[in-house]
């Protein structure tokens, strides 16, 4: 992390740049003054490198045994060896490539869990702040239904349901997540159009699908963008907390949750196996909880100044 | 003020008669009628399943079934178990004592040590220690703590043998429940080391359960002591030429406090969720370990029942510490 302020950002923007690009300049201008927020975006971009080059990165399949080589401790400790860096599980599977191709499995979980909370929440909202009245408040009260229970408890008891699967996983901890969306959205469309741009566009002769989604909803979107990115974290440790405790993704996807459901009755005896799928999942919550609070500094207009 | 309490209650029935239909519907979720969830895998006949059904009342239209559920609800009804045939009710109340005792030490330690980090941090900001703060508490804030726990079960008891691994007293010892408390029963039963079994059991699960609360408090306190640090009164007290202690004390810290308790409150929705996994971790005969094993053990009334209470006691909460807030920030019971 060398010099973070371009200084070409600070000066004022030329004057023949797009409106986009000068948009833009200026975001990468407030974000690039929070130092964490620049180390948690190079965090989750190497994420996403090695999530994508999984396969040519990790030095075997994940589910490639060594019969010769179980509960191997990592390199650095006696008995390790090179050929497994961070050691081997109990039935001689590498941990590193097993921690490696996990960050599908993470970075999965997040678009897909933030997608349709995203999705579903910013429609919700939109139809509620948009209609008002009686669909306003049975959407609001269904949202305040669900958010009487704990997130976990509550995806918890769908998966029960449903029956323990990572995709159910997924879908449970997206509906426990969307009801923040709706809130977020309807307040922020609530305030938008009451806006005169709005008037003019309804003067103008819009129908209601070009208001909701093309006049108001763009003006919606810094605050969605924030909740996103810490969803992100949020979804992510949820469904390795359900991995955990064997209501996830099943043995032996290498999903990071359950690998810690594998290694938990040996924490005493193999440490490795525990440890190094934990520091990923921190890791990983904590550069997408970094960029988050970057992104709400620079997109937020109240903060900017302060 | 009793207008304000009013509408604040009442804001609730149509919540609490939400979370009742999610609790009603939830049996009826599972795949198979509800008898067949209640049999299990050993199967019945169709005679009996029949007569079975009209005996809890399953032949009846759904609104009918709902009422009758909500009725028995109401005085205090929550069925039975299917695994110990008890009341689902008197498994709650047996086993809730140790999550409300578990869950008291975490926020004590959370408030013990975020608050006086967050207002210093606050105070000093900018400096070594302000960044220490706000590391370790987004640290705290990102820590899965199903990771976290383990973690320090292999470093303090493996590793250092400090402390026991599980459960809530050593099997030496044995007493009745009087409180539920074990902290208490322990020193009412008069015996030798009973009492500092009892603490040593209690160190691991507090730090885990307490990790989020404890770095939420700590960058909540910061940013409203900052906020109010800001403020004109608070210059308006330095121009005077208060010492400082009594500006941050008493002028600043009287103020920041107000959302900070609000943010306390909420985190008791935190802490029943975190019991999930840090009684399951710890062994810990608490309600969270009693949901997640009662899930694994398919005892769908005792999930059904759980969940409603836990729903209600979020809701209680949230409600008390709303009315805390608009006692003692008049700008709150005035609008609306």
């Amino acid at each position: 992390m060398t010099a973070t302020v371009d200084p070409s950002a600070t000066a004022r923007p030329a004057p023949e740049r797009s409106p986009l690009a000068e948009v833009l300049v200026e975001f990468w201008h407030y974000f690039a003054e929070n130092k964490g927020a620049v180390a948690g975006l190079i965090v989750v971009v190497a994420l996403i490198l090695v999530a994508v080059f999984a396969d040519v990165l990790a030095p075997y399949a994940p589910h490639e045994q060594f019969r010769d080589h179980l509960l191997q401790p990592p390199a650095w400790q006696e008995g390790g060896s090179w050929a497994f860096p961070l050691g081997t599980d109990p039935v001689g599977r590498d941990m590193l490539s097993r921690i490696i191709h996990g960050s599908r499995y993470s970075l999965f979980i997040g678009c897909f869990v933030v997608g349709i909370a995203l999705v579903a929440g910013v429609t919700l909202g939109l139809v509620a702040g948009y209609f008002r009245g009686a669909v306003e408040t049975v959407i609001m009260r269904v949202m305040d239904i669900i958010l009487a229970f704990p997130s976990l408890l509550l995806a918890l008891v769908l998966v029960a349901i449903f029956g323990p699967s990572l995709i159910n996983a997924m879908i449970a901890i997206a509906l426990v997540l969307q009801p923040h969306f709706v809130r977020l959205t309807r307040a922020a469309v609530i305030t938008e159009a009451s806006k005169d741009y709005v008037t003019a566009s309804r003067v103008a002769g819009a129908g209601r699908f070009r208001m909701m989604f093309i006049t108001i909803l763009p003006n919606c979107m810094a605050p969605l963008i924030v909740q996103a990115t810490l969803s992100f974290s949020t979804a992510i440790l949820d469904a390795a907390a359900l991995g955990f405790l064997g209501m996830g993704a099943q043995p032996p996807t290498p999903e990071w949750g359950t690998l810690l459901a594998d290694a938990r009755d040996l924490i005493l005896r193999a440490w490795w196996a525990m440890t190094f799928p934990g520091l990923a999942i921190l890791i990983t919550v904590l550069a997408f909880n970094l960029m988050g609070d970057g992104l709400r500094d620079a997109l937020d207009p109240k903060l900017k100044r302060s | 003020m009793l207008k304000f309490f009013l509408t604040r209650v009442s804001l609730l029935v149509p919540t609490f008669l939400g979370v009742t239909v999610v609790a009603f519907a939830f049996i009826r979720l599972i795949p198979g009628d509800p008898i067949e969830v209640l049999v299990g895998e050993r199967g019945i006949d169709p005679e009996r399943h029949a007569r079975l059904l009209a005996e809890y009342g399953y032949d009846k239209p759904l609104w009918e079934q709902y009422l009758v559920y909500l009725g028995d609800l109401l005085q205090g009804d929550l069925g039975k178990s299917i695994v110990t045939k008890k009341p689902v009710i008197g498994e709650f109340l047996t086993l809730f004592p140790a999550t409300v005792e578990l869950s008291l030490c975490a926020i004590v330690f959370a408030v013990l040590l975020g608050l006086p980090a967050g207002i210093l941090a606050g105070v000093r900001r900018g400096s070594v220690f302000d960044h220490g703060v706000m590391t370790f508490s987004l640290a705290g804030y990102s820590m899965p703590i199903f990771w976290w726990g383990p973690l320090l079960i292999f470093l303090f008891s493996g590793v250092l043998g400090w402390t026991p691994v599980s459960g809530r007293i050593s099997l030496m010892f044995f007493f009745d429940d009087v409180t539920g408390f074990m902290l208490i029963d322990s020193l009412l039963s008069g015996q030798d080391g009973a009492f500092g079994s009892a603490v040593s059991h209690l160190i691991l699960p507090t730090i885990v359960l307490a990790t989020i609360p404890l770095a939420v408090i700590a960058r909540q306190t910061r940013s409203a002591m900052l906020e109010v640090l800001s403020e004109d009164y608070v210059r308006t007290a330095r121009a005077k030429g208060l010492p400082p202690w009594r500006i941050i004390g008493l002028h600043a810290l009287r103020n920041a406090l107000i959302p900070v308790i609000t943010v306390i409150g909420l985190q008791v929705g935190v802490l029943l969720a975190g019991a999930i996994l840090t009684e399951t971790i710890f062994s810990w005969p608490g309600i969270g370990k009693w949901m997640v094993d009662s899930i694994f053990r398919r005892d769908y009334p005792s999930v059904q029942g759980g969940l409603l209470m836990i729903a209600l006691i979020v809701m209680l909460v949230n409600l008390t510490v709303d009315l805390l807030y608009g006692l003692i920030n008049p700008r709150i019971r005035h609008t609306r």
